[in-house]
């Protein structure tokens, strides 16, 4: 054969090795549940959906594409920034101010051929469970705990118990640094990202109390600016953390609470770290945690192989900070999750605590994280944030102690927060001897 | 794709098998659902300027008073006030809303029953009390003739906007409108 037949470039050539791989038994295929013809129509037919087309979704998008899955849809809300490029390889400088999700599926869908790619340039929040329930997988590459944890409870609250295509199977990638996890979530079923927000410490989670009484640390005053300056001030009606004007009013909140307290290394960069929670991205991290998700993808749609999440290992984590070192294991899920559980969990305080102490304290639960929890009993309001007139009414218990509240041992609370609209956290308190 | 069907028969397999050691004891005080679901709404409720609300009993959130003070339209300049009450079955069933003033509107009767679409057949769990809210506060701002549970209201409006406004400025100041008494909501 001369180097002229040679067809390089040629479609079907180009699926001929992964064919091989998803139609083909290995050794640790399950006979029940794998058939050829069922692994490749699958993949012809479902619909995927990607979340994020930043560092990680521009890996995803493009693992997915040369996978073999036809129909993807991807939803970002952010449009391409200059500082994006050295990593998030589908976009050019051209590029710079267009839309995520549109910029990445067009540059997908050109160098693969036969693939459809359907951007959303859009908050998840804007669609409802009907839009969610059109695809078979979901496959998350975001750097907001807040944004895993609102499609987490979606999925969650979309199961039928029976409907078997509402059960939609959840795989998570995320990375910080050198360090990176994928994991793979079946609603219900397995353990959800709130049964595992343990795994994620709090970054500033510092209790209210600290920032508006004894800030320490540089941080502190900006989060002070950032969660109690603003809502007093209220200098633009809605807080736009993609606003320089916004992000330079936070900063000279910061600044001038910094002075009063003598704590240096307020800058701008911090205020926008701090305030836009920013992650330090590395390239190389988010490809390898993208192609861990991508082939968990492959396998569970065509079964070739068996996949993270089910029975035992749902979690990988990768650490590069260290040398290197990959641990995968099964994280279980929690009977008192506030989404996927039933039950109260519990909680130890002190009864002598005043109603604040408590409140106060929920920023620091690793579980809870809350900024702005509202408060009840069984018939009992102890302290809502919202709306104005029930915040005055409940202010005064702020400072009334948990016994003198009439609060009992084993009873239980129900805490909300805005931020977290699908979840409701209930605590059974125990108290401290 | 991956046999969800036969995941979860392992998985009760499995909890059936760890079972029937503990029982579980009765749980003390539970917060209802209707009430969980309500404390959740209320705070994320976005009352703007035009509105505000009292609670009677701050510990029965199911029961409260929204004050609407339009500031545009034709209802500009009054207040109106609603009670809620939320049956235990919410959110399954709608809020129960009545209009505590007697008023001249096409969609509000005598008694105060509001017909607003979310309130009776297109309500859905997923709507929230910001959205009936919302809904309360559009028909001060759009009055619709279309659905009218004030009839004559409902005519006046069609037959001439003009005529219609000046029966509202009328009524609002506790005047009469076509034989009709209606209570001052001038603020
Ligand atoms: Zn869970």
């Amino acid at each position: 054969m001369t180097s002229t037949e040679v067809h390089p470039a040629s479609e079907p050539a180009r699926w001929v090795y992964l064919d091989r791989i998803r139609t083909r038994p290995g050794p640790s295929t399950n006979p029940d549940v794998f058939s050829p013809e069922a692994a490749a129509a699958a993949m012809e037919t479902m619909k995927i959906l990607v979340i994020g087309a930043g560092g990680l979704g521009c890996e995803i998008l493009k693992n997915l594409a040369l996978s073999g899955f036809k129909d993807i849809h991807v939803i970002d809300m952010d449009t391409i920034d200059i500082s994006n490029l050295n990593r998030q390889f589908l976009f050019r400088q051209a590029d710079v101010g267009k839309y995520k999700a549109e910029v990445a599926a067009r540059f997908v869908e050109k160098r693969v051929k036969g693939i459809k790619i359907t951007p959303h340039n859009c908050k998840i929040q804007d669609f409802d469970e009907d839009f969610y329930m059109q695809f078979q997988l979901v496959v998350c590459g975001l750097d907001s705990i807040e944004a895993r944890r609102w499609i987490n409870a979606t999925l969650v609250n979309m199961v039928d118990e029976d409907v078997e295509d509402s059960y939609k199977p959840l795989i998570d990638g995320g990375t910080e640094g050198f360090k990176g996890q994928a994991r793979v979530i079946i609603p219900t079923i397995t353990s959800c990202i709130e049964c595992q927000l343990d795994m994620h410490a709090p970054r500033a989670a510092v209790p209210l109390c600290t920032l508006a009484s004894i800030p320490r640390q540089p941080e502190h005053c900006i989060e002070w600016a950032h969660l109690i300056a603003w809502d007093q001030e209220k200098p633009f009606p809605q807080l736009d953390k993609d606003d320089p004007e916004h992000i330079t009013w936070l900063y000279q909140k910061a600044l001038e609470r910094a002075a009063e307290f003598n704590i240096p290394g307020v800058t701008y960069s911090l205020t926008q770290g701090v305030v836009k929670n920013i992650i330090p991205a590395i390239a190389a991290t988010n490809s390898v945690i993208a192609a861990a998700c991508c082939n968990e993808a492959l396998k569970i749609a065509s079964n070739c192989a068996p996949a993270l999440g089910f029975p035992e290992a749902n979690y990988m984590m990768y650490s590069g900070n260290d040398s290197i070192y990959t641990y995968t294991f099964k994280h279980e899920k929690k009977d008192d999750c506030p989404v996927c559980g039933q039950l109260a969990r519990n909680m130890d305080v002190d009864p002598t605590w005043t109603l604040r102490e408590l409140v106060d304290s929920f920023a620091a639960r690793p579980e809870a994280q809350l900024k702005k929890p509202s408060v009840r009993a069984e018939g009992r309001t102890l302290y809502m944030q919202s709306p104005p007139s029930l915040e005055a009414q409940t202010r005064p218990n702020l400072d009334r102690t948990l016994v003198e509240l009439g609060l009992e041992e084993g009873q239980e609370i129900a805490v909300t927060d805005p931020a977290f609209a699908t979840v409701t956290f209930k605590f059974k308190l125990k108290f401290k001897q | 794709m991956l046999k969800i069907w036969s995941m979860k028969k392992e998985q009760q397999k499995a909890e059936n098998a760890a079972e029937g050691t503990t029982g579980v004891a009765p749980k003390k005080k539970k917060v209802t659902a209707a009430q969980l679901r309500v404390q959740k709404d209320l705070s994320e409720l976005s009352l703007g300027s035009t509105m505000t609300t009292e609670f009677p009993d701050p510990d029965n959130i199911l029961s409260f008073i929204l004050y609407i003070e339009p500031d545009e339209g034709m209802y500009k300049g009054g207040r109106f006030s609603f009670t809620f009450n939320i049956p235990a079955s919410f959110p399954h069933e709608p809020p129960k809303v009545l209009c505590r003033e007697k008023i001249y509107h096409p969609n509000i009767d005598l008694e105060g029953k509001v017909c607003l679409n979310i309130l009776r057949e297109d309500w859905k769990p997923v709507l929230n009390l910001n959205a009936v809210i919302v809904g309360l506060q559009f028909l001060f701002l759009e009055p619709n003739a279309s659905d009218p549970l004030n009839k004559e209201a409902a005519d006046d409006l069609r037959n001439s906007r003009d005529g219609f406004k000046r029966n509202v400025r009328q009524a609002m100041a506790g005047g009469s409108v076509r034989g009709e008494t209606y209570q001052r909501v001038l603020v």
